[in-house]
């Protein structure tokens, strides 16, 4: 048996349009996730006690079950409740949402690292609360952050492979149907590996770029 | 008769069940510097950081040149506004052990800071200022790089620089040279000679009892949570009567204070 890798290169259009909806829903599910997983996150640490309570269970919930499960549920249990999406914007909702539990918690601890002593530090300069939390708490927070971040970005970039399962025309997806097309599984399988690798080298290599560039600031 | 700096009246402070600060009364005149010795976890902390609010006494008052600190005055004990404790906490300015620098900024960033968000200075004018006062603590060539780039004792010079830059006029130092290695104590300490003898009331948690004996007013003593003392460097070092204090002195008598002996 040989492998035969140019009857699924022959295919490089179609692979290119699974990588770009693949990137489209990383980029776009992370920054939803950060976005959402911050609101949340900023919401428990200053919202009083309710709203700590009310949150804490749903995050629970999502980082205690797998996302599998979890698209399956929104994409096939969606329609019971009248929620009819089609299989990308449902990908996309769902990596927004299970991102979102996660980038919560990571801001969770993000606000928790920073030292008391600077907020008190803050406070004595006479800077009011809103002041403290836009100009001391958040950029700071980022600082600490980014790595755990950057991280969890890799791991919603793998997680997107799963969105195959609901019909996303994401690289797998794609891949894996040329794959079977040209009777050329296993290859189909290594090039997918190496993309998804290329992927993640290249979000590593930019996160420790953004690492060196704040170096500075940490001890 | 002018109303003295600090004014600090029959002040408790429980953590839960736990009794810090037991009845505690003192007054510093304006211009003069008062050190906190005594103790660990005697609560000379504690007792710096409520006259800052930074802790909240559990009973008794605090006022800062005549105006109540944090609650205010009548018979029912209420917080006050948060703008109106931020005017009359203006007055101080505080330097922590820790120094409490911010990172994300530069030493300049950190006096600059407040200057425009506080004061509404324009960014020019604020760092103008920023750097005079950096320049005061001798820290102008230090002023672009970020606190992870300097020395312990350069940190702190900042931090007093920063605070400085808001004009207060009480300056609360919370054991300001622990952090530091010994070779590094001296620059700040030196900082700290100059205010005192510009004028500046200060209050300073030390364990340097040398500077506390050369450069205090007044000496208090804390311990268990009372205070024991609030005398002259001489009344205090020089016939230390009390056993609690002349133990402590035993433990930490350096050349400053044994000279006065
Ligand atoms: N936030 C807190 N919660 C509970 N207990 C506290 C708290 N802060 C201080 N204490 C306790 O209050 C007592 C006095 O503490 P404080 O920090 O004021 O002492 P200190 O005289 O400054 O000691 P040191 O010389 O070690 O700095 C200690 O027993 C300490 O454990
Ligand atoms: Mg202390």
């Amino acid at each position: 048996m040989s492998f035969d890798f140019a009857v699924i290169l022959a295919k490089l259009p179609q692979i290119l349009s699974g990588l770009g909806v693949t990137i489209l829903i990383w980029v776009g599910g992370t920054f939803a996730a950060v976005v959402l997983g911050f609101v949340v996150a900023t919401l428990r640490r200053f919202g009083g006690r309710g709203i700590e309570v009310i949150l804490r269970a749903p995050i629970e919930i999502l980082r205690g079950t797998p996302f599998l499960v979890q698209i399956f549920l929104l994409y096939f249990g969606g329609p019971y409740i009248g929620l009819r999406l089609d299989p990308w914007l449902a990908g996309l909702l769902g990596i927004s949402i299970y991102g979102a539990a996660y980038y919560a918690e990571i801001f969770r601890a993000g606000f928790q690292s920073v030292p008391v002593g600077h907020v008190e530090a803050a406070e004595c300069a006479g800077l009011s609360r809103n002041q403290i939390i836009t100009a001391i708490l958040l950029p700071e927070m980022a600082l600490l952050v980014l790595p755990p971040a950057l991280n969890m970005s890799v791991i919603l970039l793998k997680e997107t492979a799963l969105l195959s399962l609901i019909t996303v025309p994401e690289l797998t997806m794609t891949v894996q149907a040329i794959g079977s097309q040209q009777y050329a599984f296993v290859e189909s399988l290594v090039i997918l590996a190496l993309v998804y690798w290329a992927l993640v080298e290249l979000a590593n290599w930019l996160g420790r770029y953004a690492e060196r560039n704040l170096s500075k600031l940490s001890a | 008769m002018t109303d003295p700096a600090i004014n600090v009246s029959h002040v408790s402070k429980q953590f839960g069940e736990t009794q810090v600060l037991r009845d505690i009364s003192m007054q510093v005149e304006a211009g003069k510097v008062s050190c906190l010795i005594g103790p660990s976890g005697s609560g000379k902390s504690t007792l710096l950081r409520c006259m800052a609010f930074l802790e909240q006494a559990t009973s008794g008052s605090i006022h800062i040149e005549g105006e109540p600190l944090g609650f205010t005055d009548g018979p029912q004990r209420r917080r006050q506004s948060p703008a109106e404790l931020r005017r009359v906490r203006s007055r101080i300015g505080m330097v922590f052990q820790q120094f409490n620098l911010w990172p994300h900024m530069t030493a300049l960033g950190n006096v600059a800071i407040a200057l425009r968000k506080v004061r509404g200075m324009s960014r020019s004018d604020a760092e103008d200022r920023a750097m005079a006062q950096l320049d005061k603590v001798g820290l102008k060539e230090r002023a672009h790089h970020y606190p992870a780039q300097l020395s312990g004792g350069q940190q702190q010079r900042v931090a007093i620089a920063r605070a400085l830059a808001l004009d207060p006029t009480i300056m609360l130092f919370d054991e300001p040279t622990s952090a530091l290695d010994p070779e590094l104590t001296g620059e700040v300490l030196n900082v700290m000679r100059q205010l005192a003898s510009e004028g500046m009331t200060m209050v300073v948690v030390t364990h340097e009892i040398g500077f506390a004996a050369s450069v205090g007013n007044r000496i208090a003593f804390l311990d268990g949570g009372r205070l024991l003392f609030h005398d002259t460097p001489q009344a205090v070092f020089a016939a230390p009567r009390e056993p609690r204090l002349e133990q402590f002195l035993d433990t930490y008598l350096d050349r400053g204070a044994s000279m006065l002996k």
